[in-house]
Formats: structure tokens, sequence, C-alpha cells
């Protein structure tokens, strides 16, 4: 028979203990025989007469464990030995068990790791102050990150930006409202199908919008990497952007990859483009409210969400979908035919703050000015953001709306004041609504909505005009919140409903031009304000 | 910058925090989700959260702050689970082991001015003036006190613990224990006998110094000579392993301990040339007292954790000790310093006629017992120490269980019976305590606050969050260096 002898230095154990870890031992390991023992000389005696003494026990003292094992298969005595010292040294409470039960719910990251199975991604969403702190704890425990979080010091979201980029860890964050990872929803997230299109995007609803457009159109979203606003700032320099982009380029699932970001800083932009250009798979990129840009090679700019979309599907190998142009055309001819010539002015509240920036986008390109409390050139900044001036466009998401009350996707009550507010106002020709689905949004939002679109509408007719109100619903069937059902709840309160948030700017648009050049046309030019 | 695509290769499972409607995504598609209770670390403020983020290890960055902190951190562990706690002797004055004491008085706690101590400590000051023979009165006594004539010094800083006022004067007799791992001894003053009329508790009456005295004359050279008759001296971590089992926290709780430590003496004294009589007066004394073995805890407790002292970087609690002012810390890796806040008013039972308005803030060196993974940290094993605050045995274990959040390992050779024989937790780390905003739990008895009123409840205290804290900024001070 094999015999393996060791001490335990500096441990009492009374002879119950002893015995009882022996006995768990032989059952666990099936080991043959297992000698406890504190190297008392009595003790040593014993082991004499047994014939386990061994050389390496003679220094043992009365307060070591002297440890013999022994079975004919000496490949057993390792595993034993290995079992005892584990056994010794004492077992947490199995998890699940009524212990671990009765205790308190985790406070701290670290307590989460312990309980988890296997976590690998912490979701941050605490006071900005507070928020790198836990960020930079889940990091360094070997998390993911995605950090909901705003209001971050600078200075410290570098610095997890740099632990994370070290670990080859994702940072989505500060400020980042959405994700999809691994088919996991994060934050604000629709429910979209698997597939083969990735996207990284510097903009939540922008992701949103693209994901669910991908997902009306039959295809489906590998991952969704949100980097948060200020990743591709000069001062973080795009981190995480690159890093999505490298992580989509290795992921085997994803075939094409969309970037949807506001512009980055100009360097970040070059680098960003330059690594688009290198990963082997086709990019599409859209740095909504940036300069138009060409596209070369496998990277292929396009300047709105709807398009973006389309490109990726086409790129994915699915047919081109068919344009809603004409849809278009039809909506903007009937809504036209009931206004009043005054009527000139639109009105964009959004909750998501990348539809503010794409309507701005495609109003400007139609060569109007635009008014916004989040404006794409300073000049246009809106200097009382409760007054509307001209046309304009409200991120009711932004700071100003936002500080000690829910965000407008989950509380629609300050958009509602604003809506009663503009269809009192005789020069405006249009207003358009977002109403974004998914989890994080408001459970059922035509059913706040839909009323008070009703009750704007009767107003305006009160007054002698009609009030044409654009939505678009940003969403899947496979929402908790029901697609379709919504939509009837808004097209039943007389709402325009069309099908992207492109194609609902630019029916404003085009409503805008129409009335515009009907104005031209019939030399009734009114000057309101000044403004063209 | 080369993204691991490990990023996204393992299955997502996820950690919340903040805003549950954030999560509910993550818990419709089914995969593992859990949600913290999250609150602000520490006291709450930014910059402390911050800061102890600075000090999380990682696995993958062996130069990190907290990787350094986590490996001295083992060291440390290791020593206090491999310290010999031995009584070997008792030392027949404070001055043979301090040679240098002079008018020095060691006391319980931080470092602490005459002005600044509350009523039992200056009556313990006043109790051990009079019983050196330095006044002949107490208002004299006061005066020197006063003057600047004696020195004071907190115990800890000699390798001594004392309990509650934790007065030692230089003809004090002292237990003498020593660590056989590391060589190092630790110094505790014997238990006084007489309930509230002791020096502990800052009384200074007559009979009170008589009793020192009697320590001094009698207890001490028997149990010098008892100690003497034992071979090797008498190892204290199986004794108080053992009274684990029988029940006692070997802090507030000693019963089991004591009749143990009897055991011991007993044959000791009964070979030895003492008188009959004197066997009889020192077993009187130790057969009176269930607290007896406190001072023998409390010095095995010290030996471990001085050995496990002054590993740089190390963010383990050496010790904890209240001066009946303040509560102070002392941090393994920031030799030299003590971190200090305010000490609260114990939380459990009063004895007939007392109240939490009659109660002096937490005091004594005794929570040496927590630093060092017993005390409340091994209330799993002694249920009945939870009536003094009301609970049941569920509390007791609820403890147990809690402490272990806190501190960085578990010792097995205290093992706790009603948790499945694990290991008692130990060794507190000041960044878990801030991380869990949890503070360390300590059984205490409870001083009335005027000299010499004695022991008027017991129950449970935690030391003030704002130690933790602040050596937790020191620390991340270390790594913006």
């Amino acid at each position: 028979m094999a015999i393996q002898s060791s001490i335990k230095a500096n441990l009492y154990k009374d002879s119950v203990s002893l015995m009882r870890i022996s006995q768990v031992t032989v059952a666990r390991t099936g080991v043959q025989r297992v000698t406890l023992l504190m190297g008392t000389r009595s003790n040593k005696e014993f082991l004499q007469q047994a014939g386990l003494m061994s050389p390496a026990l003679e220094s043992a003292k009365p307060g070591d464990i002297m440890i013999v094992v022994a079975d004919d298969a000496p490949e057993k005595l390792a595993a034993a030995e290995q079992e005892i010292h584990s056994l010794i040294v004492g077992e947490e409470p199995k998890g699940g068990s009524a212990e671990a039960a009765a205790d308190a719910p985790p406070r701290s990251i670290s307590r989460g790791v312990a309980i988890a199975d296997h976590a690998d991604l912490a979701m941050i969403s605490v006071p900005g102050p507070y928020a790198a702190a836990e960020a930079l704890k889940a990091l360094r425990r070997g998390l993911n990150v995605l950090l909901f979080s705003d209001n971050v010091p600078i200075e410290q979201e570098q610095a997890i930006k740099r632990v994370a980029a070290q670990k080859g860890l994702l940072l989505m964050g500060p400020d980042c409202g959405t994700a999809i990872i691994n088919g996991v929803p994060l934050g604000f997230a629709n429910v979209v199908r698997r597939g083969a299109i990735g996207l990284v995007g510097a903009s939540g609803t922008g992701l949103q919008e693209v994901m669910c457009q991908i997902h009306r159109h039959g295809l489906g979203i590998s991952q969704a990497i949100g980097t948060g606003s200020h990743d591709v700032s000069s001062e973080v320099g795009g981190i995480t952007m690159l890093q999505g982009l490298d992580l989509l380029a290795a992921d085997p699932q994803t075939k094409v990859v969309a970037i949807v970001s506001k512009p980055p800083a100009r360097d970040v932009q070059r680098r960003v483009i330059e690594r688009a250009g290198a990963i082997g798979k086709p990019v599409v990129i859209c740095f909504l409210g940036g300069e138009p840009a060409a596209s070369a090679g496998d990277v292929h700019r396009t300047s709105s969400l709807e398009e973006t979309a389309r490109q990726a599907v086409a790129l994915a190998g699915a047919r081109q979908p068919v344009s809603d142009e004409q849809s278009i055309g039809a909506l903007v001819t009937r809504v036209c035919a009931s206004l009043v010539p005054s009527q000139r002015y639109l009105r964009g509240l959004y909750s998501g703050g990348t539809f503010c920036s794409e309507a701005q986008t495609i109003w400007r390109a139609a060569g109007f000015r635009v008014r916004s409390n989040a404006p794409l050139a300073d000049a246009d900044r809106l200097a009382d953001v409760e007054a509307s001036q001209g046309h304009t466009a409200i991120d009711l998401g932004s700071d100003e709306f936002t500080v000690g009350r829910p965000h407008p996707m989950i509380d629609h009550g300050v958009r509602i004041e604003r809506l009663l507010k503009e269809a009192d106002d005789p020069t405006v020709a249009c207003i358009v609504l977002d109403v974004v689905l998914g989890y994080g949004s408001h459970p059922n939002p035509a059913e706040i909505l839909a009323p008070a679109i009703r009750r704007a509408k009767a107003a305006v007719r009160g007054q002698g005009r009609e009030l044409p109100v654009i939505c678009f619903v940003c969403g899947t069937d496979a929402d908790p919140q029901s697609f379709e059902t919504q939509k009837a709840m808004l097209a039943d309160a007389g709402a325009e409903l069309v099908g992207s948030s492109t194609g609902a700017a630019r029916s404003a648009q085009a409503i805008a031009s129409r009335m515009e050049a009907d104005d031209n046309a019939t030399g009734r030019r009114v000057m309101l304000g000044g403004e063209r | 910058m080369n993204a691991a695509p490990s990023a996204l290769q393992n299955k997502t499972s996820v950690i919340s925090l903040g805003a549950s409607d954030l999560d509910r995504g993550v818990e419709s598609s089914g995969a593992p989700l859990v949600r913290l209770q999250w609150q602000p670390v520490g006291d709450g403020s930014p910059e402390v959260a911050w800061s102890l983020a600075q000090l999380v290890g990682d696995t993958t960055d062996a130069d990190c702050l907290g990787s350094r902190i986590d490996r001295a951190n083992a060291e440390v562990l290791e020593r206090i689970l491999t310290a010999q706690p031995v009584w070997v002797d008792i030392a027949a004055h404070a001055s043979e082991v301090w040679p240098d004491m002079g008018r020095t008085l060691l006391h319980a706690g931080p470092p602490i001015a005459w002005n600044d101590m509350c009523g039992p400590m200056k009556g313990a000051v006043v109790g051990a003036i009079l019983y050196e023979n330095w006044a002949t009165s107490p208002r004299e006594a006061e005066q020197l006190a006063a003057s600047g004539g004696i020195r004071f010094a907190p115990c800890h800083e000699f390798g001594a613990v004392g309990p509650m006022t934790g007065i030692i004067s230089p003809s004090m007799p002292l237990f003498v224990v020593q660590n056989e791992t590391s060589g190092n001894r630790a110094y505790a003053p014997m238990m006084e006998s007489g309930g509230a009329k002791t020096l502990r508790f800052g009384a200074f009456a007559p009979e009170v110094i008589e009793g020192l005295k009697l320590i001094e004359t009698v207890l001490a050279p028997c149990l010098k000579a008892a100690v003497a008759g034992i071979d090797g001296g008498l190892p204290l971590k199986p004794l108080m392993s053992q009274s684990l089992h029988m029940g006692d926290d070997v802090h507030n709780r000693n019963t089991a301990a004591t009749l143990l430590l009897y055991r011991a003496v007993t044959e000791s004294l009964l070979k030895s040339s003492i008188s009959r009589d004197l066997v009889h007066e020192t077993l009187r004394t130790i057969g009176a007292d269930d607290m007896f073995f406190l001072s023998l805890s409390m010095a095995a407790c010290k030996a471990t954790m001085d050995a496990a002292h002054g590993v740089p970087f190390s963010s383990i609690v050496t010790a904890m000790a209240r001066n009946g002012v303040n509560v102070g810390i002392r941090v393994s890796g920031l030799d030299g310093q003590w971190f200090v806040g305010p000490a609260d008013i114990p939380v459990g039972l009063f004895l007939p006629g007392f109240s939490e308005a009659d109660a002096n803030p937490d005091i004594g060196d005794s929570a040496i017992t927590e630093t060092a993974g017993l005390g409340a940290f091994a209330m799993a094993a002694a249920p009945a120490m939870v009536q003094f605050v009301g609970g049941t045995p569920q509390d007791a274990l609820r403890y147990s269980r809690e402490m272990a959040h806190v501190t960085i390992g578990r010792n097995p050779g205290f093992t706790l019976p009603m948790l499945d024989f694990i290991g008692a937790p130990v060794g507190i780390d000041v960044r878990k305590v801030v991380d869990e905003s949890m503070r360390p739990v300590i059984n205490t008895a409870t001083a009335h606050k005027e000299p010499g009123m004695g022991i008027i409840g017991a129950g449970v205290v935690q030391a003030p969050m704002k130690c933790f804290v602040d050596a937790v900024g020191v620390l991340a001070a270390i790594g913006a260096r």
C-alpha cells in the first residue's frame, strides 16, 4: 500500500473534527485510508504501531496536524491530500442553502460576483459621481461594463477607459443607454432577432432605430455595442468605438458592421474610418449631422438612420427594401390640403436625442434654419428652451428637461405639455413625435400620447385650423409593448404614422417646403418673424 | 490597444446596480442576473468611492496597488492563522517588562490626554496613582494627572491590552503570552474580582486598591508558579478553540474558557510548593469570575495580531481599541498611525436601575478579540450572547456570517459548529468594511459613565466607519505617490 504523509503546522483541531475530515475525504475521493492526528508523542507511537509513521512526521509538534493517506493506487493520494487541506481550512456554506438565503442581498460588486453565475458584465446606473468607481471595481474583477450613468468626471472616464483597454474589456459608456450583447438586451433596448449585422453606436436611440428597422426588414443583429456619447470626443479618443470595431471584426457571427454616431472629433473620425476600412468586413458609417462623405472600398457612408439600415441590410445580402417615397408623397399632399397659409413651421418634440439631430440634418439640408436646445450649429441654439422659434427640434431627453424628472421615454408629461403649447401656435404646420418602445421605455406610451394628440388636434380645430401630428414608432413586433397596437392607437387618435425616424423628418420637411412654395407661388408671402 | 475577443465570447451574465428598470431586458432574456442593493460606499462621499476603487486587486495586473495589497494581506492572514499564542509566564510587575516606564500609565484605546478622558478612565487613573503611591489622596492624584506629571500611552503601543479602562501601572503584574511562531510577546493585566468596584471600571475606593494589592501579592505569584509548572506553558489556541465549542465567544463570554483554565492551573498549583491557603485563594479568585480568562484571551489575540502588524501595503486591521471617547484602529500596512472615530454607546441590556443615559461610550482594548476573528465574529459559537441584544440564536449565526463579508479569510483553528464547522471569519479588511458599508461588530460590556459605578450592562457596538474610510484614503494616497 502506498503511503503519503505531511504536516499541517500550527493548527489545533480536536479529534472529532479530524475524524470527520477523514471520513469526508474517504467518501469524496475514495481513498482507502486517511489518518489525521495531532502531533503528540502518544499519537506518534500509535502511528508507529500501525505502520503509518514516516520520517516526514518526526518533526510534527503537538500543535501540528499529522496527515497520513494510504491507498493501493498511488495516484489517488495527491487528490486525497488536497481534499484534506481544503476541508481543514473549511468550506463556505453552499450557495442556495438556507444559510446563504438568510443573508442580506449583496450591495457590492465583489459580493455580486461571488454569488453570480460567472458574471461577465456589470450594468451600472448609479449616480454619476459614484459611477466610475463602480465601473473600475467591475473592470478590475474582469467584468465588461455598461455604464448608463452620466456626469462622470472626465478624468475618471479617461482612467476607466484606459483600464478597460489594457484588460481587453468592453466599457460601454458613460452615458450609454442601450446595447445588445450576445442577444441580451441591456438598458433601453428593443427585442430584435439575432443575425449577421453588428452595430456600434455613440447614440442610443440611433442604434435602437437602426436595429428595429433591420429587424423589420427581416434580418437580425449579432451585437449592438453602445459607446456612450463622450467616447468620440478627442479627450476620450473613440477608445470604445475602435474596440467595438475590433470585437465585431473578430466576431464570427458578424458579417456586416454599421456605425451610428454623432460626428466624432476630427482625429477620432479619421481613426474610425481608417480602422473600418481595415477590418475585412463591409462597414456602413453614419455620422449623423456631419458633412456628407463619399463611400470608399468596403466603407459605405450614409447620412440618415433609414439609409444606414437599408445599406446594412443590402450588404448582408437581403433584397434592397422598397422605398416609401411614394407613401410620403401622398401623405404630404393630403396634409397640406388641410393647412392654412400661416402654418409654416415644423416642431419636432423628441424623446430620442439622435432623432432630434437627424431631423435638424434633414431640415437644414432643405434650406431651413432649425433652432434647437441641442443644435447642430451653436448659432441655432434656442434662447429659451421653453419657447420654440421658427422651425424647432427639441430634445426633451436632454439635461434641462430631465433634472429631477424621469426621461421622456418613461414619463411623457413634459412632452404632452409642450405638444399642447405648440398646438396653440398658429404658425405651426406640423408636429413630429417619436414613440420609443422596448425595455426601459414606458410600458404603454400610446395610451398616454393618443388622448393628448386628440386633445391638441381638437383644440386647433376649435381655432379653425388642422394640426397634423406625425408619429413614428421605434420598436418591433417582439417588443413588450405590442408594436401593432401602439400604432393603431396613435392612428386612431388621428396621428399620421410614418415607418421611420428619417421618413417622419422627411415628411415634415416636405410639408414645410410645400407650404413655403405654395406661399411663394400665390404671392401671398407673409412676413412672419423674418424667418425663411 | 488590442481588444481581446473574449469580451463577447462568454455567456452574458449580468450584475446590475442602480435603476432596476434598466435590467428588465436582461431579466426577460433569461440571462443570469444579480441585482445589487447598491448604496454609496463608506461615508457616502464620491471621493472615498473613487479612492476605494483604486485599491481593488486585479488578477491580470500584479503591479496595481490593489494586487499589492492583496499579496500583503495574504501574508498577514498566514501570520494570523499560524500564530501559536502560549501563556508562558506572569510578569510580577509591568516595570519588569518595560524598565524605562517611570511614571507612565498605559490605557485602553487610541492616544488620549487627561483632559479628554471619560469619567471611568479618569477614575482608573486616580486609582492607579493611589495604588502606586504617587499621591496620597484622590484630589492630589487628579492634580498630578492634570499637571502633566504622568505620561499616558496606549497599551497597544507597548504590546499590551487592557480591558475596559485598561490602565496598566508599573507595579501591576501581567499575563505574558508568547506567540511561539514569531517569538513576540503580549501582555495583559489580571481581571480583578469585585464586580463594580474595580479599577477597570474606574473605581478607586480603598478596597479597590486593596484588591490590586492582593493580585500583586497573592494571585500573581501563585499563577506564576502555576504556569511554570506547565511544561512549555499553556497553549491558548486549543483552549480557546475548545471554548468556542462550549458556547464561549472568548470576549464577552468566557465561562468555558475560565473553567478550562481552572482545570489547567489546579493540577499545577497542587503539585507546587505553594501553601494550601494560597492555592485556595487563587482558585477561589478564578472560580468566582466567569470572565477571568478574558485577559488571556486578549493577550493571545494581541500576540497574534502584533505578529501580523507592519506588512507594507496590507489593509488588514491589526487592532480595534476604544478609550471611552474614541475608537481607534491600526492597520498592518500603515504602521505608526491610529485611525480614529467617535465611540458609540453599546446597544444591549442594562442591569436593573440603569439605562442608556448612564452608559459610557464604548471602552476597552478587548475588541482585539474581534480583530483576531473572535468575540462577535465568532458569535455563532455563543448563541447565549445574543440575549444581550434581544436576539435569537439565528441572529448569532447572522453576526458570524455577516462579518465574513468584511474579512479576507477564515480561521480553521476556530470553528463554528452551528455553521457546519466553518472557521470563524478573520482578517478585517478596511477595503471591505468601506465597500460593504458594514462596520465590524464588537461584543462588549457597558460601563457607567461615572467613575467606579462599574458594569451596567452588555451588548454589541460597531466600530465607527470614519476609521476605515480614513485608512482607505491613506492607502489610496500611497498609490497616488
